[in-house]
């Protein structure tokens, strides 16, 4: 059975050439880039040259670029060396919507460390209450973090005018951009953001490979602390295969940028189109005029998201549900929760997320595997009778 | 992915019984939209209180559907009595077990049932007994000390895995610790 991938914004495909410039790294020029003979040396030379690309991917210079193992890690280093530079400075603020990474970060830095932390909520599209935010910007704020684009609804947050903001009264700015990096145009010279987190394995390099973006004149702590590496920022001898697989993707994927906006937006546009008019109570979550353009969040009233995905998988078809129904986590997402997203449609939310990768004739596919599965779970449901929500 | 039984995917894929019951004298619903599943559960009873048919309608995870379509199969031809005495481990049991993060979904069509023989037996199910500790969910102290008791339960999550409890808001998880804790001591005694 042939697999249909639209969960993108978990992990993304490998690329063809991203592999094929990361295979010589293993076998054959396995040298540590640290060491002073040539055999090391020209792997350092190439982990230079994937700096390089990294760096322009988002306008930054190469100096600028800290290689982490995971977004996790580079969202952890940026929170770290913000609390560690200012330890008289006790709030720190972020919004409701944010990944684990730095949502259970913060909560645990209320907990357990004394930190005020305020979390800015949004409204029911999912925007940033920004007045909120700004009022909350007080002299005694560590650092702002605020995603670029949210994984789930795919939405976007003004982060230059919110980092402009932030340096006007000195505060530390960190963006969490694993999402928008590759799908929307990022240029850290034009903006005031200081810290900017990215990951490998959501623009099609390995998993196990991110990088931190500090701009310079900012004193970054180490967070793992260790030898030289990294210019003493980050410990550790390199992953230089997947380092060096992270500078070719992300040159692909500065090449592809128009691509991901003209071409895959044409194909998520698509499939929304038809999901919503050949699916009774069908609802998208988010703000449409502002989100990525490969995300789509969509709720189905009264039938739950694990069945879906089942009645998916059966055809093949990979995507992420807005709910956990474990009894551990039965509510639906933080995200939709926030955004107040009404239980009966919260419950049947799933989250496709595309890539270049996509046709169209799989898009089709997905609608014809899902209208006959929600019209089957919903004639099963109790809260659906005659065509309509009960 | 859970780790489903392939009798359970085969009940999902294949409901029995699915859809409302015409003729049906006695009807039990559980759950709700919000908590994220519901059961609703219809029986056809004979004048010698046997079941001669039943059926289901479900919202929720795959097992959800796959324990209510296996509660009609297992009660279909039992008198009330013996359709009294089945228990959420029977359905378990008869779907080879469940995920014990999803045994709250076999919980649920045990509830479903007594509310059904309650309904036909014209019995109004009072308030239940004990102190409410999750709100979410409609769990009493009582049921946590019964289903500890039962099931042999240790901890705080047993707990919510069974009966919900602690799964929505969160808030009570510290009550339903004491409330385990209380009832490991007075049975150890």
């Amino acid at each position: 059975m042939d697999v249909i991938y639209t969960d993108n914004n978990a992990t993304t495909r490998v690329a063809d050439a991203v592999v094929e410039e990361m295979l010589p790294f293993f076998g054959q020029m396995y040298g540590n880039p640290s060491s002073m003979y040539t055999f090391g040396d020209q792997v350092g030379r190439r982990i230079r040259q994937a700096r390089q690309r990294v760096a322009k991917l988002i306008n930054a210079d190469p100096d600028e670029i800290v290689f982490t193992s995971c977004g996790t890690e580079s969202d952890n280093a940026a929170i770290n060396a913000a609390i560690t530079t200012f330890p008289e400075k006790k709030r720190i603020i972020t919004t409701a919507v944010e990944h684990p990474a730095i949502k259970s970060l913060f909560a645990w830095l209320g907990q357990k460390k004394g930190y005020d932390v305020v979390v800015v909520p949004v409204d029911k599209k999912g925007r940033l209450d920004t007045k909120l935010l700004y009022d909350s910007m007080s002299e005694n704020t560590a650092v702002i973090s605020v995603m670029w684009a949210n994984n789930e609804t795919g939405v976007i947050f003004p982060i230059e005018e919110i980092a402009a903001r932030a340096r006007k009264k000195n505060i530390l700015f960190h963006t969490d951009a694993v999402q928008a990096a590759g799908k929307i145009p990022i240029d850290v010279k034009a903006t005031e953001v200081d810290m900017l987190s990215l990951s490998g394995h959501k623009i099609h390099a390995p998993k196990g490979v991110a990088a931190l973006y500090v701009k310079r004149g900012f004193k970054f702590p180490a967070f793992l602390i260790g030898g030289h590496q990294e210019n003493g920022r980050r410990g550790g001898t390199e992953n230089t295969a997947a380092i060096i697989g992270l500078g070719k993707a992300c040159e692909l994927a500065k090449d592809n940028l128009a691509q991901v906006n003209t071409q895959v937006r044409v194909l998520r546009d698509h499939l929304e189109a038809r999901l919503l008019s050949e699916i009774p109570a069908t609802s998208v979550n988010g703000d449409r005029n502002n989100r990525l353009p490969n995300t789509l969040s969509i709720g189905f009233d009264a039938v739950e998201g694990e069945s879906i995905l089942m009645l998916m998988d059966r055809k093949g078809i990979c995507a992420s549900s807005g709910s956990a129904c474990t009894s551990g986590s039965l509510d639906p997402s933080h995200v939709l929760m926030a955004m107040e997203v009404p239980f009966k449609s919260a419950h049947g939310t799933i989250r496709f997320s595309l890539s270049h990768y996509n046709t169209r004739a799989e898009m089709d596919t997905i609608v014809e595997t899902l209208v006959p599965a929600i019209d089957r779970l919903r004639q099963m449901s109790p809260f659906w009778k005659d065509g309509k929500m009960v | 992915m859970w780790d489903y039984t392939d009798k359970v995917k085969e009940h999902f894929l294949n409901p029995r019984n699915v859809g409302e019951l015409e003729g049906a004298n006695a009807v039990g619903e559980t759950g709700s939209l919000n908590c994220g599943d519901a059961l609703k559960l219809f029986l056809h009873v004979n004048e010698n209180e046997r079941i001669v048919d039943a059926s289901f309608m479900t919202f929720g995870c795959a097992s959800a559907v796959a324990s209510s379509s296996a509660l009609t199969e297992i009660i279909k031809g039992m008198t009330l009595d013996e359709a009294a005495k089945v228990t959420n481990d029977d359905i378990s049991d008869y779907l080879g077990g469940l995920p014990k993060e999803k045994m709250h979904c076999s919980v649920m069509g045990q509830s479903a049932l007594k509310k059904a023989i309650a309904d036909f037996r014209g019995v109004q199910i009072l308030a239940k007994p004990g102190d409410m500790v999750c709100e979410c969910f409609d769990v009493t102290d009582l049921e946590i000390i019964d289903a500890v008791k039962t099931n042999g339960l240790e901890t705080t999550e047993d707990v919510t895995n069974y009966l919900k409890a602690g799964g929505g808001c969160g808030k009570c998880l510290d009550r339903i610790e004491e409330v385990v804790e209380k009832a490991k001591a007075t049975e150890e005694q």
